[in-house]
């Protein structure tokens, strides 16, 4: 039987650390369907205590902007220094800017 | 056998359990199906040993003298060891590896949460302690068993047959030593025969939805529990006590 040969689906894993950041990939996986991909991703990704919440994602489902397209796509913004918010004056005291 | 002998063999009992199917399931280390499943795998295994720890600890500060948990572990015979003739069957197939955890864990479970409120309050405090992973053991198995079961007519036709083979093994979990029935009354251990129906039910619903089928009325194995094994035990500990055997006392 072919169909039993056949590979687990890979799914990217996304985990948020603590309460108020937002999830970060931390890496892929294979399991058979979403809800195992959850578990093996809390097995393989939080066994330290890194997580307080996973997010799994089929991998096909991923759209990546291609390597070949990166002077079209980020090139015209390097020069462009004005788009950063560096020329205002910031009152004394204000952090994480 | 006097009440602190019976709390001792009760003790063994349940560190036995964890401890001989903690060393089956990290047989499976390096060589799981899936590398997920190799990681999760042991994973289990080491929640398992680690609560063994805590069951042999309490039964070596009973037993007094010299002992502790790595005697208790490493020093005994198998005739010594009180675990269930369940969990020292051999890993066989996934299928069987994974029906014998479940059978197993779901049984824990309901074992554990009625020991959480034993009149022994160090058992107690174990049991609490150690239910919030076997928790987890109960969702990861029962997820395989729905996965196996109702997945290729291959798994399906595996799952069934390991459910077959070991079925017998799974009447001995339901019946109490005389060491331990002496602890039913004051409170200190479980009366493991009311565990039945929910384990029973529990069961019922995963098997109806894995598509398999729980066996009908059959004799059960039993012994374990008095120190008699099947062959697969003696094996099991030729490995796991190969080196405190050798070098006596080495340390890590």
């Amino acid at each position: 039987m072919s169909e039993t040969k056949k590979k687990w689906p890979l799914w990217e894993i996304f985990i948020r650390s603590q309460h108020g950041l937002s999830h970060k990939h931390v890496g892929s996986l294979h399991a058979p369907d979403a809800e195992m991909a959850v578990k093996n991703a809390r097995d393989v990704y939080t066994r330290r205590n890194e997580g307080v919440s996973i997010w799994v994602l089929p991998a096909e489902q991923i759209t990546a902007s291609s390597p070949g397209e990166r002077e079209p796509l980020y090139e015209p913004a390097r020069s462009k220094i004005y788009r950063h918010p560096t020329f205002f004056p910031m009152p004394e005291g204000v952090e994480h800017i | 056998m006097n009440e602190q002998d019976a709390r001792y063999d009760y003790l063994l009992q349940l560190g036995d359990n964890d401890l001989i199917l903690g060393q089956r399931l990290a047989a499976l280390c390096g060589h799981g199906p899936a590398l997920e499943e190799d990681i999760a795998m042991t994973n289990v295994a080491l929640d398992l040993i680690g609560q063994s720890r805590f069951w042999l600890s309490y039964a070596a500060e009973l037993k007094g003298g010299d002992a502790d948990e790595d005697t208790l572990a490493f020093l005994r015979d198998a005739p010594e060891f009180r675990n269930t003739l369940l969990v020292e069957q051999p890993n066989g197939d996934y299928a069987q590896t994974i029906v014998r955890q479940c059978f197993f864990d779901v049984w824990h479970f309901f074992l554990l949460r009625a020991l959480s409120t034993s009149t022994d309050e160090r058992i107690a405090g174990i049991a609490a302690k150690s239910i919030k992973e076997v928790q987890y053991h109960v969702e990861r198995s029962g997820d395989w068993i729905v996965r196996l079961g109702d997945g290729t007519e291959e798994s399906h036709r595996r799952t069934q047959a390991a459910v077959d083979t070991l079925w017998r093994f799974s009447g001995e979990l339901f019946r109490s030593t005389p060491a331990e029935a002496a602890l039913i009354e004051s409170g200190v251990a479980v009366d493991v025969s009311t565990l039945y129906a929910p384990w029973r039910e529990h069961m019922q619903a995963l098997f109806d939805e894995a598509t398999l089928t729980l066996p009908g009325d059959q004799p059960m194995q039993e012994g374990g529990k008095r120190g008699q094994h099947s062959e697969h035990l003696g094996f099991l500990l030729a490995e796991m006590q190969v080196l405190q055997r050798t070098y006596p006392g080495a340390q890590w």
